[in-house]
């Protein structure tokens, strides 16, 4: 027994630590501010509004997908399929009211119909025929992509409707234009939080995440809130979708390949565990704005994009290093 | 054939496995507030015993009963809507989250009206007043219930556990071997909260392999051996040599 042998003011000092949240739950907005600081002092062009809601811009694709992407991760799975899920409903909603000439906002909901289908497909392989997430998301990412690029002959759709566009429309802060597609999402992080926090639902896919045999035993539906989180995730990759068609103002049969991986970095930089059960979803804004505030500064410091890429995975590793660590020491 | 005094009632159970008959006709009698322990040597039908009684698997044949009621139970809910609680041997917690999280875990109380049925809003405040009570109520001495699961030591893990089905149990509280993993000074703390259970006015069923633990605190032996009850004795009337010269088929009553 070592506990007799720490002094008072050791305790003192243990309670202290113990009382403050994990270094999961700050260090990622810890590291953000860092960056900030460091890239401000290196160009006077960085810390101004309109280089900030730049940023915001150029993160808000995949920090939307990162929504989806931590709702499964939460609950210890991982969606590869993401990004091409999102091209193949961008595709469809851009050529069902170019092509077809269908009302804009029912070519909308086409898109995001074709996104819930890949996202019931993965749900229910995963749920009921029990196959490894990875593996499931591997294939449908192709298939996918392969829909993609034969349904659009990997044309890019132009000439949309406005009615497609609104969310990259801009409004006025002061001196800055912010896009209507970064408030919504920042509408839906909050809105993500809020229902994880407070909702009986957004509780279970924790559970989920954290012991799947005792959420079955104490009575969760847990079959059924697997495959609602798969397709609630490939919903919001529809959005993500509409929103990069309005950022582009075109339907790109070749956006989102790499953002399965962006997205999962943006979520492992966030501090929510791949192991499942663990994680705040504001971390994963923070953890995607980590991302865009390094591309972002490195650029106007003249850095060529290779290396950004080196200092993403480097991160990357980091994050996850710090996340199986904080388990080690449980 | 049954009588209603009995709170739980098990009569002819037979369960086989291909050729394998786990019960061979198994009878089983609970009494109101009492602490009954189920030993047996492996393979002796213990644990298809209490999985039936759990709702974990269904008896080929046989009937069950509940206040003199008969029941059926196709799985654990079955079971846990009548009231029957289990005390899982894994304690089926979920470590990252709060003490409070864990003890309603999959019925949480929601906000009262259309904030609580239609957005399965959670109404954190009560049921965090909720565990402080109960877990004051069989006296487990713990801070916070917003601290983790994980961060709390077996005994007290399984404090958590035991109060989760104490608070729910309308008739039984099942528990399969709760001081397997458990120092001496933490089984004593459990055995402790075994007592304060039935304190409460609620049966307990208590599956061992620790004789010591049996004899301490429970009322009655269920005694089973080779897929059958060998025998039902109480506590006070028998020795503990003679118990399990009974369980491994030394000596027969």
């Amino acid at each position: 027994m070592s506990a007799p042998a720490t002094t008072p003011a050791h305790t003192g000092l243990r309670s202290i630590f113990d009382n403050l949240p994990p270094v999961t739950t700050y260090g990622p907005l810890l590291a953000l501010i860092a960056a900030c600081v460091f890239f401000a002092s290196q160009t006077d062009r960085f810390l101004t509004g309109q280089n900030f809601s730049l940023i915001l811009q150029q993160v808000m694709v995949v920090g939307v997908m990162a929504i989806g992407q931590t709702l499964v991760i939460l609950t210890a799975g991982i969606d590869l399929s993401c990004g091409m899920v999102m091209a193949l409903g961008s595709i469809v909603m851009t050529k069902f009211a170019v092509d077809l000439g269908i009302n804009p906002y029912l070519a909308i909901l086409c898109g995001f119909l074709a996104c819930i289908a890949f996202g019931l497909l993965n749900g229910a392989l995963i749920t009921y025929i029990k196959l490894p997430p990875f593996i499931v998301t591997l294939g449908t990412l192709n298939i996918a992509f392969a829909l993609t690029q034969i349904y659009s002959k990997s044309q890019t759709v132009t000439g949309l409707p406005d009615a497609m566009l609104v969310f990259g429309n801009t409004f006025r802060i002061g001196e800055t234009a912010v896009t209507y597609g970064t408030v919504l999402m920042l509408g839906m992080y909050l809105l993500a939080w809020f229902l994880l926090r407070e909702t009986a639902p957004g509780r279970h896919v924790y559970a989920l995440g954290n012991n799947p045999e005792a959420a079955r035993l104490m009575g969760i539906p847990a079959k059924r809130l697997l495959v609602l989180v798969y397709t609630i995730a490939a919903l919001i990759y529809g959005i993500a979708a509409l929103l990069s068609v309005a950022r582009t103002g075109v339907g790109d049969p070749q956006a989102g390949q790499t953002d399965n991986l962006d997205s999962i970095t943006a979520v492992v930089l966030g501090g929510t565990s791949l192991f499942g059960g663990r994680g705040v979803i504001l971390g994963t804004l923070i953890g995607a704005m980590i991302v865009g505030v390094f591309r972002n500064g490195l650029t106007l410091m003249g850095v060529q994009s290779v290396y950004q890429i080196l200092i993403t995975g480097i991160l990357v590793i980091l994050a996850v290093t710090t996340d199986q660590m904080s388990r080690r020491r449980m | 054939m049954t009588t209603a005094s009995f709170v739980m009632e098990a009569r002819g159970l037979i369960k086989r496995y291909g050729h394998v008959t786990a019960m061979d006709g198994v009878d089983f009698e609970l009494l109101p507030a009492e602490i009954l322990a189920v030993i047996g040597d492996n393979g002796a039908g213990k644990s298809t015993l209490i999985k039936a009684l759990s709702g974990a698997i269904v008896p080929d044949e046989g009937q069950l009963f509940l206040d003199g009621k008969p029941v059926k139970f196709r799985n654990p809910v079955d079971a846990r809507r009548q009231g029957i609680e289990t005390v899982y041997q894994d304690l089926a917690v979920a470590p990252a989250m709060t003490i409070a999280e864990n003890l309603f875990l999959g019925r949480e109380t929601r906000r009262p009206g259309i904030l609580g049925s239609l957005l399965q809003l959670l109404d954190k405040k009560k049921m965090q007043a909720d565990a402080v009570a109960h877990m004051q109520d069989l006296r487990i001495g713990i801070r916070s219930m917003k601290q983790a699961v994980e961060t709390l030591s077996g005994g007290q893990r399984q404090g958590v556990a035991v109060a989760r089905s104490a608070a729910f149990a309308r008739h039984v509280v099942i528990m399969d071997e709760p001081t397997a993993a458990l120092g001496v000074k933490e089984s004593n703390m459990v055995l402790d909260l075994i007592r304060r259970v039935r304190e409460r006015g609620l049966p307990v069923i208590l599956i061992s392999h620790n004789m010591p633990h049996v004899f301490e605190v429970a009322d009655r032996i269920h005694i089973q051996r080779l897929g059958k009850r060998a025998a039902l004795v109480k506590t006070s009337e028998i020795k503990m040599p003679d118990a399990v010269a009974i369980m491994t088929g030394a000596m027969t009553v």
